[in-house]
């Protein structure tokens, strides 16, 4: 009885889990459905879910229209350069709250995560405004700094579960065991502390590759990553789901890749080094 | 060598003492137990030995000369800690390998002295694994490994066994014995344990609150305690203590008495009591018997005991084991 029932249980569970991950995955099969849709099936009523004519030809109008390897290289200076002036400020300071922390530590890193909990349009007018006198709108530098800034709290949190997590009695082992500050950190604690640096990575390249706040309010062209050109096909008039979808797909394409190939880096990236 | 003395040792976090003032000299081959309850500062010793803590001020003379200001890696010292803190990363080889290896010791060196050391601790056959493959009692002999393969002035032991069961816990206390008889090397040994502390010490050194309370041998602090505290945290199951109207007939603040120091009768004895409670050890019965003039005192009965809960008994203490202590705690020595 029992037996059967731990069966039934498990079944109902998995399709639930199923059931859900293909609701929260479904907007995005639609947008790659109907990215190989022409305009005008795109928009009928009701809608086609796979019997219609499939056409390749949103993807040649796209390409042709938008240079889109310069998106795609802005989308990755963008991330790739965000995160890593992010892990060179937030390492040392996790670091440091980690091992060293003082009665201020945790009052500290709860004001860090409160940035996160205002609206970011609040910011908005003062950004631009020292953007505009700075020279710094539609540049590529300027808007590393603004990822950095954002994401920061996020990446100095999830650093700090981590480090948190390293016993400092292998620490002090490795000090017993004779060994110098330099040695201590490439030996003990670098190994350690990689595979949380790494999650910490990876979930930021994707944070910043998806923002789309700051990228559209502070791009025009120069510096406009993929988001802004998803953005350019969204128009009040004419007919462009299809090539909206098509450059959504294109879009989202490479950091789906790359999430697929570091799941499970992520997995324990995103519950926040809770699970040991 | 292996000598090891403490100087006016004071350790202080901001405002609070932790250890006021010790003194103590460890001989070179000496088994020395710091026991205390949690908080008492005897981890907190150890470590400022170690060098992981800083002294606030005091000498710590090992082998002669003040080591009280180097780092942990230039006192010649090792440590086996509670976690094993096991460098989860390397294998066991590589862990043991690691003191040795940032000693800059050749590689045949270090793999010959590894290979007997895991011969020693019986992890021949562990080598390649990573600790998370182990079982705690491995482990256990992985941090001694990494250790003894140092060959140290002392080592430092810092709960070690807390971590592992009650079977394998006796068993690699016997192993802990039977290196230091082997070794023959210094030893500090920190435990909450008064049963680890009895059995594996040359010295005991009993902390309270950061003092030293009490240094001798086993049955020295077990026959001579100099405090009430030591006289109640050496010897299981507890000392039993009275005050008021019979310890006054002793002239004395508050006497104490061992559960094993207890005469039982039937019939007649100095104290009338009933038994509220009876624990069946097999080897020893503890009764727990309520008096009309001491409270309720422990009583060890040897053997299976026939009175159980509700049967009346009377108790005498043996002459001679009643400890007397003023009300300060301190002993009153016995006249005889």
């Amino acid at each position: 009885m029992a037996r059967a029932q731990s069966v039934r249980r498990r079944t109902v569970t998995t399709i639930l889990a199923w059931l859900i991950g293909f609701l929260i995955f479904f907007p995005i099969l639609w947008t790659i459905i109907t990215s190989f849709k022409t305009e005008l099936e795109a928009f009928s009523t009701p809608p086609k879910f796979l019997f219609f004519e499939w056409t390749t030809e949103n993807y040649a109008i796209v390409q042709e229209r938008s240079n889109y390897l310069r998106f795609v290289s802005n989308s990755l200076i963008l991330s790739i350069g965000s995160t890593i002036v992010a892990l060179l400020f937030a390492i040392p300071a996790a670091w440091a709250m980690a091992f060293a922390p003082t009665k201020r530590t945790k009052d500290l890193l709860m004001w860090m995560l409160s940035t996160k909990m205002m609206p970011p349009v609040g910011a908005l007018i003062p950004v631009y405004l020292i953007f505009r006198d700075m020279g710094l709108l539609d540049s590529r530098g300027g808007l590393i700094a603004v990822l950095f800034l954002l994401n920061l709290p996020i990446v100095v949190w999830m650093l700090y579960t981590y480090f948190k997590e390293i016993p400092g009695e292998i620490l002090e082992a490795a000090r017993m065991d004779g060994a110098s500050l330099w040695n201590e950190l490439v030996y003990v604690l670098a190994p350690m502390a990689v595979p949380g640096i790494a999650s910490t990575l990876l979930l930021n390249i994707i944070l910043a590759w998806n923002e789309a706040f700051w990228t559209l309010n502070l791009t025009t062209s120069a510096a406009a990553p993929l988001t802004a050109f998803i953005a350019s096909y969204s128009s009040p008039e004419g007919l462009f789901w299809a090539k909206l979808s098509a450059a959504s797909t294109m879009a989202i394409a490479p950091i789906l890749v790359l999430g697929w190939f570091a799941q499970k880096q992520l997995v324990r990236g995103l519950t926040f080094g809770a699970v040991k | 060598m292996g000598t090891i003395v403490l100087k006016d040792v004071q350790k202080s976090f901001g405002d609070v003492t932790i250890i006021p003032n010790a003194n103590l000299a460890i001989e070179n081959g000496e088994f020395v137990v710091f026991v205390g309850p949690s908080g008492c500062g005897k981890s907190t010793l150890l470590r400022l030995i170690a060098g992981l803590e800083d002294v606030t001020s005091g000498k710590i003379i090992i082998d002669g000369s003040n080591a009280a200001q180097l780092p942990p890696a230039k006192r010649g010292l090792s440590m086996v800690f509670q976690s094993y803190a096991l460098y989860p990363h390397m294998s066991v080889r590589n862990n043991i390998a690691f003191g040795l290896k940032m000693a800059g010791m050749p590689k045949a060196e270090i793999d010959a002295k590894v290979a007997k050391a895991a011969q020693i601790l019986n992890l021949s056959d562990y080598l390649d694994r990573k600790p998370r493959q182990l079982s705690g009692g491995q482990r256990q002999r992985v941090a001694i490994g990494r250790a003894i393969v140092r060959q140290p002035k002392a080592f430092l032991f810092d709960e070690p066994l807390s971590n592992l069961d009650a079977a394998l816990r006796v068993q690699m206390r016997i192993e802990i014995m039977q290196l230091h008889q082997s070794l023959g090397a210094t030893m500090i040994y920190v435990t909450h344990d008064q049963v680890e502390a009895m059995t594996m010490a040359d010295r005991i050194v009993v902390l309270n609150k950061g003092n030293i309370e009490q240094v001798g041998s086993p049955l020295e602090l077990y026959n001579k305690p100099v405090t009430l505290f030591v006289a109640g945290f050496i010897g299981s199951p507890k000392m039993n203590f009275i005050s008021g109207e019979v310890a006054a007939n002793h002239k004395v603040h508050t006497i104490g008495v061992r559960p094993e120091h207890i005469t039982l009768s039937g019939t007649s004895g100095e104290w009338e009591g009933t038994i509220a409670l009876a624990e069946h050890l097999g080897a020893d019965t503890f009764l727990h018997v309520d008096t009309a003039r001491c409270g309720r005192l422990t009583v060890r009965a040897a053997g299976e005991y026939g009175q159980g809960p509700g049967d009346k008994i009377w108790l005498t203490p043996e002459r001679g084991r009643v400890h007397r202590f003023d009300d300060k705690g301190k002993t009153i020595p016995n006249a005889a």
